[in-house]
């Protein structure tokens, strides 16, 4: 009677665990790679870029990755990688390495030397690459720039598609060129063609220019 | 065109007027059949939930008889446990003070033989008068006539009289002072026998009190096993009353336990991971809950290896030895328990510090005073009450019990009104199939309320001369006539 008893124990068990979820292939955390634009007088938004990079380190959580790059010439490059981080399961930890990570930003900031050209689709390419590398559950992507692609002759870069399902793609504090000014559609076109990209690619595209409202884009 | 078929005339009205009569004629030719139809459709109905309704009285007698059962098993073994707790203080105060009594009084009869002898040695012996007194009156007695030798020796005599006097006088007076001495050394031995003798008073009246409380009880008790209205009554109303307070207390016990939780549940993120789930709850979250019942568990052994609760008979019905092994046992794991929640408090106060710093640090980049002078109250505070709140959740055990066995009677009585709230019901759907029977067949008369009219006409037409003749008979006729008639 007992083992009978046993047996039914298991096999109830063994139902319960056979009836839930398949064993998830992605972590649940959230995944974040910022691409900052150095280039020309961008680099005078730095700060901006700076405040967000601390908004994003305050809302992130232990097992959130973050990664914080340069769009320069290049920029499918891991050397572009300013810095990165993984958080530690203890909270403690992972408040020490946001103090680090924030000094590592701190430090570039001061020191960066302004880009001849503006790869923003290498850069994309590479927070692509590094997102699907931690594979998290959730992957935004933050570009910091005013997406204004200027590529150096030589690097290809028009027939590349992105492979971008399940990713947010945040266009964050797009400031707006002389020329923009000159003629508007410039500006609309631009960002419909960045819009067009990313979603063809399968992402969720969004331009954000209040900093007030990236808190938001956390919390959800 | 579907309504077309049913247009006999070009005017509508007419030709619904037409159907309309036709529907009546058919609807009357069927109404003794529609009427039965309805009726006993309906007398089906009502009978079938009235039926249904009788069958929950059973089932409620049964219920009410498990809950009288219930109520007085619950009654006796309570009432049982006060007897039983009195006669242990009757056996106590017999054995604690009482056991002593023979010593008492043999303390009591030794201190009245000293008084008894000290009053004895106090008695007043009148001085006996010297022997030679009556030979002094004799020669006293015998003329002197002026003889010089017969004076002296009378002035001699009356000489050593005074002085014999005086020195009776002297010996009284001391053994007078040695006999008050004695009755004042009496009077501490007299309040020693008066105070014995009031603890002895108010032991036998404590026990005359116990005596009057068990007295009651037992009457209780009887009540309850010959299982009187008046003792269901009674332990009904108590059961209701501890659901209530019970209940209250169990609440701010809960209150307790979620101000214990939080202080463990952030710390614990530093042991077991922060953002490590379990379905959709943290495993930090988890571990805090389980440590938060495994405090709620040791408290309720405790208390039942205090024999202050009797949820488990098992620990109850232990050997003395191993109940007071147990106690001990589980009184060590709470203290653990409840010094590890202070070391979490502490722990807890150092990390949201730290967050403090680091969320002042990524806002604005000020860096946050670790400590000012009275962020030692707090983790005091907070250490202090990591370490008392499981030993006030230990008490939970006192109302939980009261609540379980409550709970029983509280579910048996609201059992009994559901099911007399379901009969009921029944029943008065039961009526109102009844009355719906009627009404339809009233309103399906209503329908052929022409054809039926018509009848009527018909009828009094042909019946009408019988009518007047009958009238006319039961004017005349002696009452035989009209029951031959009718």
């Amino acid at each position: 009677m007992r083992v009978r008893s046993f047996l039914f124990a298991l096999l109830v068990a063994v139902g319960v665990t056979s009836c839930s979820d398949e064993a998830p292939t992605t972590n649940p955390y959230h995944g974040v790679y910022m691409l900052i634009d150095t280039s020309g007088t961008y680099t005078k938004e730095l700060k901006k870029a700076q405040q967000i990079i601390n908004v994003a380190l305050s809302k992130l959580y232990p097992g959130d990755s973050f990664a914080v790059a340069r769009i320069d010439t290049g920029s499918f490059s891991e050397k572009d990688i300013v810095a990165k981080v993984t958080f530690d399961d203890r909270p403690s930890m992972a408040n020490h390495q946001k103090r680090l990570f924030k000094e590592q930003v701190d430090k570039f900031v001061k020191h960066v030397v302004p880009a001849k050209y503006t790869d923003i689709t290498g850069g994309l390419l590479q927070a692509i690459e590094f997102l699907n590398e931690k594979n998290t559950r959730k992957k935004t992507i933050l570009i910091f720039s005013d997406m204004k692609e200027d590529l150096e002759r030589g690097y290809v870069r028009n027939d590349i598609k992105f492979d971008l399902k399940n990713f947010d793609v945040i266009a964050l504090n797009v400031t707006k060129l002389n020329s923009d000014n000159i003629d508007p559609k410039e500006y609309m076109s631009r960002l419909d063609n960045w819009k067009f990209r990313v979603e063809s690619g399968g992402g969720n595209w969004r331009v954000s220019n209040d900093m007030d409202q990236l808190e938001k884009v956390f919390m959800e | 065109m579907s309504t077309d078929i049913f247009m006999i005339t070009p005017n509508p009205i007419v030709s619904g007027v037409i159907w309309f009569m036709v529907f009546a004629v058919f609807l009357y030719m069927a109404r003794d059949s529609a009427h039965k139809a309805i009726r006993s459709f309906s007398r089906v109905l009502n009978n079938g939930l009235r039926l249904s309704s009788r069958a929950l009285e059973p089932l409620e007698k049964r219920l009410a008889l498990r809950n009288r059962e219930v109520l007085l098993a619950a009654g006796r073994s309570e009432k049982e446990r006060k007897i039983e707790r009195e006669f242990e203080r009757v056996t106590s105060s017999v054995s604690k003070e009482l056991a002593d009594t023979p010593s008492l009084y043999r303390k009591i009869s030794e201190e009245l033989t000293k008084l008894e002898e000290d009053y004895k040695e106090s008695v007043e012996v009148p001085p006996s008068p010297p022997g030679w007194v009556n030979a002094v009156e004799a020669v006293a007695k015998i003329p002197s006539k002026g003889d010089p030798v017969v004076v002296d020796i009378l002035e001699d005599i009356h000489e050593s009289l005074v002085k014999a006097h005086n020195a009776t006088t002297e010996e009284y007076r001391n053994t007078r002072k040695e006999r008050h001495q004695l009755l004042k050394d009496m009077m501490p031995a007299w309040r020693r026998v008066l105070k014995t003798m009031e603890n002895a008073d108010k032991n036998v009246t404590s026990l005359l009190e116990r005596a009057k409380v068990i007295d009651r009880y037992m009457d209780e008790y009887e009540d309850i096993l010959n299982g009187t209205d008046r003792a269901v009554r009674m332990l009904s109303s108590s059961s209701f009353v501890q659901f209530f307070i019970s209940s209250f207390v169990l609440i701010f016990a809960f209150g307790v336990a979620m101000v214990n939780f939080h202080l463990i549940a952030r710390p614990m993120a530093e042991m077991v991971g922060g953002n490590t789930f379990i379905g959709v709850h943290k495993v930090s979250d988890i571990s805090a809950l389980f440590i938060l019942l495994l405090e709620i568990t040791m408290g309720l052994f405790l208390m039942e290896s205090l024999r202050v609760t009797s949820l488990f008979p098992i620990i109850g019905s232990m050997k003395d030895s191993m109940r007071i092994k147990m106690m001990w046992g589980t009184f060590a794991l709470l203290l653990s328990l409840a010094s590890i929640e202070a070391g979490l408090a502490y722990m807890r106060d150092l990390l949201m510090q730290d967050d403090l710093a680091t969320s002042a640090l990524l806002r604005d980049g000020s860096i946050v005073a670790g400590s000012t002078d009275f962020t030692w109250i707090t983790t005091v505070t907070q250490m202090g009450m990591g370490f008392i709140l499981p030993f006030a959740l230990v008490l939970v055990a006192i109302p939980l019990e009261s609540f379980v066995h409550s709970l029983r009677t509280v579910l048996g009585v609201a059992g009994i009104v559901a099911i007399r709230s379901v009969a009921f019901l029944l029943r008065l759907i039961g009526h109102g199939f009844h009355y719906l029977g009627s009404t339809m067949i009233h309103a399906y008369d209503l329908v052929i309320f022409a054809p039926l009219w018509i009848e009527q006409a018909i009828r009094n037409r042909s019946s009408g001369p019988k009518e007047v003749l009958a009238g006319d008979r039961r004017k005349v006729d002696p009452p035989e006539l009209v029951k031959e008639a009718s």
